[in-house]
């Protein structure tokens, strides 16, 4: 089987970030770059996989020069090769540039599954995973938390408001992961140094020939809207804090 | 010239969700800056009362398919649907709901008509003509204006932010057919396996009782339990709490887990880390029960108890009981 994840390389979940004066971005001084977490599910679906079904797993990332290192970190944990796209022409590309890129890059070798992640921890856009199934005109089942292959016919368990749906399709298909599809495996330091050796191609913008026209422009960042002062309840006893608390709640804040 | 703010409705068994009059009332609010009409894909099965709460909520024109190929939902027919109808009407603007539907729905049309999509807005307005929304970024440590370049100009709207309002619309219902080829449904829905337990999905209560690593252990959650089922509430946990295994994953609230956006969120043992603010921030109003008076939650709380959880809560519970009678 030819299975695909598609990873993203993120700052880390504890990074402080820091909107620059203008508000045109984020000062990436001293940022911790990592992996995107819900690409980890998808690259240890692709790995299990591989071991149930046989075959091979590429990594194709976009992203700058940094981004080999995420590459390079799911290939330590098992994946075959990569493609890494990247090209200054495609720094801050909306998601349909970013679908348009890895588009172009999976047209152009054998694929059965791809596996993404169901949105990246920095612009929380949830499109890219989308966007590229109706690029490549599949069919796509998206923020899933199990996963069955079984010849070509695919099933997964996607959770909504009150419920789980068992949805069906057949390859060739994409599926977003949601946290609880996996536990991600440790890459091992055997896993690192063999890493090291595994083929990535790197292509650029032209290579690809995708257009670079966004359909979506960030006008600015902006800080998040301020709640106003809270208040500490007072009080000699918790009996009387949450005496105070129930009537304001009531009574000023009008919510129960 | 594209014209037009249409929404996509979202119906469960033929009765329309909340976000449907929260998409139509800011349709309408935009429309009406731009003096155009406001129109609404409804798709389902059995929709007859349907339509016209839509045009309750400001809705002029319903465009109306039903037909068993919409029940339950599809990405391939409610996609194909859609994008038909858009092709032929020329909207300038597009909004859907940020739920589980309107995620999945909204990014595929935004490849299909390839188009600017704003996922999970909190807030949409008019500025020189075009649609300016307002989403969250890096887990809502700051926010993005954001605008699309091409039309119908796509937004999926957070749940329970905008507000509903009734304003009354023309209300004019046009069936279509959607002559869906059967060969373009790829995906098919095997099975539904509804939540036994009956209590309301967390991304719709409107009021959450939840528990982070002070609850010690899942027994602590039984207080917890006890305040929800008086107050009507769901219960949630922080991310701590679920890897811990005293709660499941459906129950956590922040980055990993839910985006929640109730009335009242009541964070009990929960010290406010910056990725479980993430899914709660847009609360409307936030008490913080946690005996760390240095715990970061209480600079976004409206209230604040600093006391231990497990003397107070059992009290609140005895307090709203009598008040809610």
């Amino acid at each position: 089987m030819n299975i695909i994840a598609c990873v993203k390389q993120v700052p880390d979940t504890e990074a402080q970030i820091r909107v620059k004066a203008d508000g045109s971005g984020i000062d990436e001084t001293g940022i911790k770059w990592v992996m995107n977490a819900y690409d980890e599910y998808g690259v240890e679906e692709a790995l299990r996989l591989k071991e149930k079904c046989g075959g091979e797993v590429t990594i194709v990332s976009l992203g700058p020069a940094r981004a080999m290192e995420s590459i390079r970190t799911a290939l330590a944990m098992g994946a075959d090769k990569g493609i890494h796209i990247t090209d200054p022409a495609l720094e801050g590309a909306d998601p349909y540039v970013t679908a348009s890129a890895l588009a172009a890059a999976i047209k152009a070798v054998p694929y059965d599954i791809i596996l993404c992640g169901q949105r990246a921890i920095d612009d929380d856009a949830g499109q890219v995973g989308s966007i590229l199934a109706e690029l490549l005109d599949i069919p796509q089942i998206t923020i899933i938390t199990k996963l069955e292959v079984e010849g070509a016919c695919v099933r997964a368990i996607r959770p909504i408001e009150g419920a789980q749906l068992l949805i069906e399709t057949s390859l060739p298909c994409l599926i977003t992961a949601q946290k609880g599809l996996n536990e991600p495996r440790y890459a091992s330091l055997p896993g690192i140094m063999k890493a090291k050796k595994k083929p990535v191609d790197v292509k650029d913008a032209a290579a690809l020939g995708v257009a670079l026209d966004k359909k979506l422009q960030v006008l600015r960042l902006v800080p998040p809207p301020a709640r106003s002062a809270g208040k500490i309840i007072a009080g000699d006893e918790p009996a009387a804090k949450a005496a105070a608390l129930a009537k304001l709640l009531r009574e000023e804040a009008k919510v129960i | 010239m594209a014209k037009g703010v249409w929404i996509v409705a979202e119906q469960r068994d033929g009765v329309l969700r909340k976000i449907s009059f929260e998409l139509a009332s800011t349709a309408r609010k935009l429309a009406d800056q731009l003096g155009e009409e406001v129109g609404a894909v409804l798709l389902g099965c059995g929709l007859a009362n349907a339509a016209g709460d839509l045009a309750r909520y400001g809705v002029d024109k319903i465009y109306l398919g039903d037909n068993a190929v919409f029940e339950p939902y599809t990405t391939d027919a409610y996609a194909a649907a859609v994008a038909k109808l858009v092709r032929e009407k020329d909207p300038s603007i597009l909004l859907l709901g940020a739920s589980t539907q309107g995620k999945d729905l909204s990014s595929r049309l935004a490849g299909r008509l390839a188009t600017g999509l704003a996922t999970d807005c909190t807030e949409v307005r008019i500025a020189d003509g075009k649609m300016v929304a307002l989403r969250p970024i890096y887990a809502g440590k700051c926010y993005a204006e954001v605008v699309s370049t091409a039309t119908p100009q796509m937004a999926s709207l957070r749940p329970n932010v905008f507000p509903a309002v009734e304003k009354a619309g023309a209300g004019e219902v046009i069936a279509f057919d959607a002559a869906l080829d059967p060969a373009q449904l790829k995906t098919k829905v095997v099975e539904v396996q509804k939540d036994s337990s009956g209590k309301v999905d967390l991304t719709e209560a409107t009021i959450i009782v939840a528990g982070g690593r002070g609850m010690g252990g899942s027994e602590g959650y039984a207080i917890l339990e006890e305040l929800a089922g008086i107050l009507g509430a769901t219960v949630g946990a922080s991310r701590a709490a679920v890897d811990s295994g005293w709660r499941a994953q459906p129950d956590q609230v922040g980055q990993t887990g839910k985006v929640v956006s109730p009335n009242l969120y009541i964070a009990c043992g929960i010290s406010g880390a910056i990725q479980h603010l993430a899914g709660m921030s847009s609360s409307k109003v936030i008490v913080a029960i946690n005996k760390d008076s240095e715990a970061p939650i209480f600079a976004k709380a409206d209230y604040g108890v600093v006391e231990d959880l497990f003397k107070v809560v059992p009290e609140l519970a005895k307090e709203c009981k009598i008040l809610l009678g």
